[in-house]
C-alpha cells in the first residue's frame, strides 16, 4: 500500500519522549511528502537541545525543495537560546503549503507549540505522538499516557495520531516493532486514538506482518552518521 | 536484562546510580544538561541528594565535603565549567579522597562552542589545578563501555582515594544507544573508609580532611605517597583496544568518538589494500605506552586523529620514542572528521592511493 500523506491534515506537530525518533521521522516524512506535493515547509521547533536537529540536515531538505525554518539565526548559528524563527507563522498562515512541525522532547520541548494553539483547530492539524518502547520512561502504558498527557495539558490539543516508532538503532529488529504495536494498541485503546504508522528501517517493515493497525513507513536514517 | 535505548548522558546518570552514587552536585551546561536533569528525577528514588549549586565551583567543594564524609559523589560539567572546578578537583586531589568527575567535552578555548570536541586532553591529563597530581582518566568509545566503566570508575576512586574523570565528546553525552546494564562484580578489594568524617561518636579521634600542610617536609613526604599511588595506577589501570597491528602500514591513535569515525576508515582503506591498524587509549592518564610495542617494526608512520589540534601527540612521541614518525590529524571547534578525511591522510603519508 502506498503511503498518501497528503490524507493527513495540513499542519502535522510531530511530538513525543526525548530520543523516541521524532527528528528521524519528521525529517523523513518531510523527505517523502516532498514527492508528493510542493509547498512543504519543516518548522524545526526543537529548542530544548542543540544536537541532533532536523535542521542539521536543511541543505538535504532545502535541495528537495523543502522549506527549512529554525532558528532566527539560521540553521548554523548553534546558540543555545530558546529561539524560534518568526518566518514560522508564514507556512502555518499559508493555507497552501503542508507543514510539519518537528517539536522539542517531553512536555518541556512541547510548550512552545502553546503560543501556536490558536492556529491548531479540529480537523486543520495533525498531532502525532511518536512512541518508542525502547525508552526508558515509556515501556509502558502507563508511561506512554502520561507523556501525552503532559504534553496536551501543555500545548492546549489533542493528540490525533500515535507513530509507533519503536526501534534499537541499527539492532531494530521485528520483534521490537511488534512490542511496540502491542503497547500502541494497548494505548490506543485506552485514550482512543488511532495508530496512524508504524516507521521503522524498510530491512524491518518488509517482515511485517500485514494485519497491523496503520500504515508501514519505511524510513532512513538521515539523522545518525555511518560510524554511529 | 533486555537492552534499552539511552541517551549517553541519560545513561551516565543511571550507571552512576546503579555503582551506587549517592549524592550528585553539578550545575548546567551544555552539552551535558540532561545529565543533572536525569539525577533531579532519580536521585530521591533511591533515597540519594541531587543538588543545584549556584556555581561549578560550589559544586565541586560540595563534592569535596561529601566525599570526605565517605559518600559516593559525582559532579558533571562540560570543558569550560570543568576550567572552573580546577581549584576543587586539585584540593580533592591533595585531601585524598574518591569522587567521580564526568566532562562532556565541548569546543574551546574560552566559552568555544556547544558543538562535540576533544579539545580537553591536556586539561584532564595534566591536570589545569595546581601540584604533582593526577586523575584516573577514562575515556570510553561508546555508551555501553561508558555505563560498563562506571561501577570501575567508582570502585578505583575509593581504592585510590583519588578523583576520577569519565570523559566523553559532547557526541557521547547527545548521542542514543542501546544500552543493558550488565551484573559486575569489583575487581578491587575495597578499605573501609576508616578516614571518611562520619563523626567520632566519642570513641575515636577527629579525622581530619584538609590539604594543606606548611612543613615543607611533611609535603614533600606526602608527595612521594601520592607518586606511588600514580605509579599503581600506571601500573595496573591502563586499559586501550589495539585493533588490526598486524602488518599495520600505518597505525592510527584515537579515543572516544573519533575511534569510530577511525574504525570506519580503516574498513575502507582495508578494501582498497592499504592495511591500516588503530591504538585506541581508553584511560588517557595512564596512557598506554605498552601498546605501542605491538606496533610492526616495518611500519611507516604513526597518526594522531583528534577532534582537537594535536594535544595527544607528546604523549604519543614519548610512548613511541623515536621508532616511528609521528603525524596529526584534526579537527576542531565542533567540527568532526570524517572517515574520508582520515582516509585522504593516511593515503598521503603511504604514498597515495594503491
Amino acid at each position: 500500500m502506498t503511503l498518501d500523506l497528503m490524507k493527513d491534515a495540513r499542519i502535522r506537530i510531530i511530538i513525543g519522549h526525548y530520543g523516541s525518533g521524532k527528528t528521524e521521522f519528521a525529517v523523513n516524512y518531510a523527505m517523502l511528502l516532498s514527492q508528493q506535493t510542493s509547498n512543504v515547509a519543516i518548522c524545526d521547533l526543537d529548542i530544548v537541545n542543540p544536537y541532533f536537529r532536523s535542521r542539521e540536515k536543511a541543505s538535504l531538505l532545502e535541495s528537495n525543495g523543502v522549506t527549512v525554518i529554525s532558528g532566527a539565526r539560521g540553521h548554523n548559528a548553534n546558540l543555545d537560546v530558546p529561539m524560534v524563527s518568526p518566518s514560522i507563522l508564514a507556512p502555518i498562515q499559508n493555507e497552501e503549503m503542508q507543514v510539519i512541525l518537528d517539536v522539542g522532547g517531553d512536555a518541556v520541548g512541547a510548550r512552545i507549540l502553546a503560543r501556536f494553539a490558536a492556529y491548531f483547530k479540529p480537523g486543520a492539524y495533525d498531532m502525532f505522538f511518536v512512541l518508542n518502547a525502547n525508552r526508558e520512561q515509556t515501556q509502558d502504558a502507563q508511561g506512554v499516557i502520561s507523556h501525552i498527557r503532559n504534553i496536551e495539558d501543555t500545548v492546549g490539543c489533542k493528540v490525533t495520531g500515535i507513530i509507533n516508532n519503536t526501534h534499537l538503532l541499527r539492532e531494530s529488529g521485528l520483534e521490537d516493532v511488534l512490542k511496540g504495536q502491542k503497547l500502541a494498541d494497548e494505548v490506543s485503546k485506552l485514550l482512543n486514538i488511532p495508530i496512524r504508522y508504524i516507521s521503522s528501517l524498510e530491512k524491518v517493515t518488509r517482515q511485517l506482518p500485514n494485519d497491523l493497525e496503520g500504515q508501514v513507513f519505511p524510513i532512513k536514517m538521515y539523522m545518525r552518521e555511518d560510524w554511529m | 536484562m533486555a537492552k534499552v535505548l539511552m541517551k549517553g548522558n541519560e545513561a551516565i546518570g543511571a550507571a552512576a546510580i546503579k555503582a551506587g552514587c549517592k549524592y550528585f552536585f553539578g550545575y548546567p551546561i551544555t552539552p551535558q544538561n540532561e545529565l543533572p536533569e536525569y539525577m533531579s528525577k532519580e536521585m530521591p528514588k533511591v533515597g540519594g541528594v541531587f543538588l543545584q549549586a549556584e556555581s561549578e565551583v560550589a559544586a565541586i567543594n560540595m563534592v569535596y565535603g561529601a566525599a570526605g564524609a565517605g559518600a559516593r559523589v559525582m559532579t558533571s560539567s562540560s570543558s569550560p565549567g570543568i576550567a572552573l572546578k580546577q581549584e576543587g578537583i586539585t584540593y580533592i586531589a591533595g585531601a585524598e579522597l574518591p569522587c567521580v568527575i564526568v566532562n562532556i567535552v565541548r569546543g574551546g578555548p574560552g566559552l568555544g562552542g556547544i558543538q562535540p570536541a576533544q579539545s580537553d586532553y591536556n586539561q584532564v591529563t595534566r591536570g589545569g589545578g595546581n601540584g604533582d597530581y593526577k586523575l584516573l582518566v577514562y575515556a570510553p568509545a561508546n555508551l555501553q563501555e561508558m555505563v560498563d566503566l562506571m561501577q570501575e570508575a567508582f570502585d578505583a576512586a575509593d581504592y585510590y582515594r583519588n578523583p576520577v574523570m569519565m570523559v566523553g565528546d559532547g557526541m557521547i553525552g547527545q548521542m542514543m544507544e542501546p544500552i543493558e546494564f550488565k551484573e559486575s562484580v569489583s575487581r578491587f578489594e575495597l578499605p573501609l573508609k576508616d578516614w571518611a568524617t562520619t563523626g567520632t561518636k566519642g570513641q575515636r579521634k577527629p579525622n581530619i580532611i584538609n590539604s594543606l600542610a606548611l612543613d615543607p617536609a611533611e609535603l614533600e613526604k606526602h608527595n612521594i605517597h601520592l607518586q606511588e599511588k600514580y605509579s599503581a595506577m600506571k601500573e595496573n589501570e591502563v586499559k586501550y583496544e589495539a585493533y588490526n597491528l598486524e602488518n599495520a602500514e600505518v597505525v592510527i591513535v584515537a579515543y572516544g568518538t573519533t575511534s569510530r569515525i577511525v574504525r570506519n576508515a580503516i574498513i575502507d582503506l582495508k578494501e582498497q589494500g592499504i592495511n591500516v591498524g588503530l591504538i585506541r587509549p581508553i584511560t588517557l592518564w595512564p596512557f598506554p605506552e605498552k601498546a605501542f610495542d605491538l606496533i610492526p617494526s616495518d611500519c611507516k608512520a604513526v597518526l594522531s586523529v583528534e577532534m582537537s589540534m594535536g594535544q595527544m601527540i607528546d604523549d604519543i612521541k614519548i610512548a613511541v620514542n623515536g621508532r616511528y614518525p609521528v603525524h596529526f590529524y584534526g579537527r576542531s571547534g565542533g567540527m568532526i572528521p570524517t572517515p574520508e578525511g582520515v582516509m585522504n591522510k593516511v593515503k598521503e603519508l603511504v604514498g597515495g592511493a594503491k
